[in-house]
């Protein structure tokens, strides 16, 4: 027997009495949310309805079949997904026989590469132009200060018109083009040499290439302290002895009359885009990074310099680590808004997401679900830099800053 | 919860709303708001271009708006241009954004059939063509294996070019697109493209409007015929037969050759055909919903066909293209052009 059990009559009543209005309250809050929802979802039903008779009355059909048609134009550059032979799908170039599904895959393909390219290199100049514009030279804090003004107070889509036709379009034509090293930069495109693989499946070509990979991935994550050196050297030490053994070559671009054939190429459109938007973003970041460092305590400073710090130790040791842990969120928005803005690659005629739809809407004539696919790809590509950006700020705030 | 209800009811009445707008004609429209908003290029000279010295729209196509907006308005100044391009002019159409577009639009069944509009009749015949710089030593399409070559994006000539890769198997070539034939043309002079592929009449229009047509040659090849036509958004008769006669009355007129420099006396002409075709004493556009003297009013404006095609692609312009012998030319001469019976 326990004391509750025996707990006094109007005890009770009191305690049910309480109890039951809980409920109550808590049955009319949920109803209310529960009725608000369903209005919402009236409401959209109701509009969808509105726009699918709207079109009807229109004669213009609303579905998605048209996605299995085949395309019938072609993508000037671009990989795509097609329905392979087994499971896993078939990683190839487009081509004008493919699907419109496929085409909207080379699209989004397209945006993803730029946008990965230009979230990790204007990271890195942004954070080298940000702690540029607090340097002690006057020459490279007015440099960098000028360089950010500039280019955050002029329209993006200006810059990139400027970079397409101003400067990449300038480079020369591929016949008269300086070649350094196997490295082509014309108006056709800037390409580079590649290692291309030649040693079939012998035992010690596979061997040596798991190993660098091995000794490459240490170089970069270093996992214990003081091997990077080591893997470094291993790495070298591999790849040379890849070669000896012929399990690589250098495939070298080779000018032919049009265009470059081997070593891998970037098409000036995609140049021209690339540069805009890392040029562009950057200098957001510059100014999250500059505002970031201002607000980090004078004693940060003075501490790291009674320690005996150069200034290049205490930027990159002390500085710049308690910044990173602050200004990620803000990165997070810069990334968000730098991969909405590849979609200005129309205007260079580079085939990104948007622009590959234009062509689909204008071939197809679906413009409306088009533009559906189009949106919902933007919303997931956001969404993923924002998880990932969300998870790197929890791993590096685990005490719970800046949540 | 009022609030909710009135919010529902609001949305109700306004799909209502939408769903009686929709029924109504384009032409009512028109009439009530009392100006033509045509969807025209500004960047092809000759048919729809902006002409920077004296900032007004000028070109067949744009002729041909004006002619519209004389017949249906009676006056060719109600017209408002909008710049559509080779991408948007199906969906300013569809959305109601223009009235009618004419912008140098190749007639395709795909067009017709997937995109919910009707085409006017032909107003110009045109081929698939290439332009290459003078001094890159290419002298037809064959010499073009492997290159990469430009047009404009949503055009005809896009899938046009894919299938004549496909049928040479050129493996190697490619189409790059851009958003008009202002960027196409920069990027042909930059060396970027190795060749610009369009219709023909705006190649020799681009070339001729350079600061030295010498330093271009469009290539022999037709890659395919284009024949160019206004249009509409589909299943509104009313507005689309209207149009279609007002731009059959401009081909009858040269024919008749009644044209803007004669119209005067033509209207005092006793020939029965001649009255009634320029509305003297009743007409042909009171059951299209237009009034009798549509064409007189249109021809008042821009003249007959074959003077909106001379001063636009005559001897006189830059770009001249010369009729004799094409299809542009009148049926009578050996031409295409051709509007049914009008007695």
């Amino acid at each position: 027997m326990t004391i509750h059990e025996t707990s006094p009559v109007h005890g009770m009543v009191d305690h049910d009495h309480l109890k039951s209005r809980r409920l109550r309250n808590r049955i009319r809050h949920e109803a209310i949310q529960f009725g608000i929802i369903a209005i919402v979802v009236a409401l959209l039903g109701l509009l969808a309805y509105a726009v699918k008779s709207g079109l009807a009355e229109k004669g213009i059909r609303f579905s998605f079949s048209f996605l299995a048609n085949t395309a019938g134009f072609d993508i000037s550059e671009g990989w795509t997904l097609t329905a392979g032979e087994g499971f896993l799908p078939d990683f190839t170039l487009f081509s004008s026989d493919m699907t419109v599904a496929s085409a909207f895959a080379t699209g989004i393909f397209n945006t993803a590469k730029v946008a990965i390219l230009a979230i990790i290199l204007s990271t890195i100049l942004g954070t080298m132009l940000g702690v540029g514009r607090l340097s002690t030279n006057w020459v490279v804090r007015n440099l960098c200060f000028w360089i950010v003004e500039f280019v955050r107070n002029t329209p993006l889509l200006i810059q990139l018109v400027f970079w397409y036709f101003a400067v990449v379009l300038r480079f020369p034509p591929m016949a008269s083009a300086a070649h350094f090293y196997g490295l082509i930069v014309s108006q056709q495109g800037v390409f580079v040499p590649t290692l291309s693989w030649t040693g079939g499946d012998s035992m010690i070509s596979m061997a040596l290439i798991t190993l660098t990979w091995v000794s490459v991935l240490g170089a970069v994550f270093d996992p214990v302290k003081g091997i990077r050196c080591t893997c470094v050297a291993a790495t070298v030490v591999c790849l040379a002895l890849l070669f000896a053994t012929g399990g690589v070559a250098m495939s070298f671009p080779l000018a032919n009359k049009f265009k470059a054939s081997g070593g891998t190429g970037m098409s000036p459109e995609m140049a021209a885009l690339l540069l805009a938007i890392i040029v562009n973003s950057a200098s957001f970041i510059a100014e999250t990074v500059r505002g970031a460092i201002d607000a980090l305590p004078k004693s940060q400073w003075e501490a790291a310099a009674s320690l005996g710090l150069n200034r290049r130790c205490t930027v990159k040791d002390i500085v710049l680590p308690q910044v990173f842990r602050v200004v990620l969120p803000s990165f997070g928005n810069q990334y968000i808004s730098l991969t909405k803005n590849t979609a200005l690659g129309i205007a260079v005629g580079y085939p990104d997401l948007f622009n590959i739809y234009g062509t689909i809407a204008n071939q197809t004539g679906h413009s409306l679900e088009g533009i559906i696919i189009v949106m919902a790809s933007y919303l997931i590509l956001s969404w993923i830099i924002s998880t990932i950006v969300y998870w790197t700020n929890r791993r590096l705030n685990p005490m719970g800053v800046s949540r | 919860m009022n609030l909710l209800k009135i919010l529902t009811a609001s949305i109700f009445a306004g799909v209502a709303f939408a769903a009686t707008q929709a029924s109504a004609s384009v032409l009512d429209t028109v009439k009530q708001r009392g100006v033509l908003n045509c969807g025209t290029d500004n960047t092809a000279p000759g048919f729809g271009y902006l002409n920077t010295t004296t900032g007004q729209m000028e070109g067949l196509d744009v002729d041909f708006c004006k002619a519209v907006a004389a017949g249906v308005l009676g006056d060719a100044s109600k017209v408002k241009f909008v710049t559509v391009t080779d991408k948007s002019r199906f969906d300013a159409v569809l959305t109601g954004q223009v009235d009618v577009v004419f912008a140098h639009t190749t007639i395709k069944p795909a067009r017709e059939s997937s995109i919910a509009i009707d085409f006017l009749p032909i107003n110009f015949y045109d081929g698939t063509g290439l332009m290459v710089k003078a001094d890159a030593g290419i002298k037809q399409f064959a010499d073009l294996d492997g290159a990469t070559i430009c047009t404009t994006q949503g055009s005809a000539t896009e899938t046009v070019l894919t299938a004549a890769f496909k049928t040479r198997g050129w493996k190697d070539s490619k189409v790059l697109t851009y958003e008009n034939l202002e960027k196409l043309f920069s990027a042909l002079n930059s060396g970027r493209c190795n060749a610009m592929s369009t219709d023909k009449s705006a190649l020799a229009a681009w070339a001729g409007n350079a600061p030295k047509p010498a330093d271009y040659l469009i290539l022999p090849d037709t890659l395919d015929k284009s024949p160019f036509g206004g249009f509409v958004v589909a299943n509104d008769s009313k507005w689309r037969n209207a149009l279609r006669w007002i731009e059959y009355g401009l081909f009858q007129a040269e024919e008749s050759n009644i044209s803007q420099a004669n119209l005067v006396e033509k209207l005092k002409s006793e020939d029965p055909f001649v009255q009634k075709f320029l509305g003297i004493g009743g007409g042909y556009g009171k059951d299209f919903g237009l009034s009798d003297d549509f064409i007189a009013q249109a021809i008042k404006a821009v003249g007959n066909y074959g003077e909106i095609y001379d001063s636009n692609l005559g001897p006189k312009t830059k770009m001249y293209l010369d009729r004799k012998g094409t299809p542009n030319a009148l049926w009578t001469q050996g031409g295409a052009i051709y509007s049914p019976l009008w007695n």
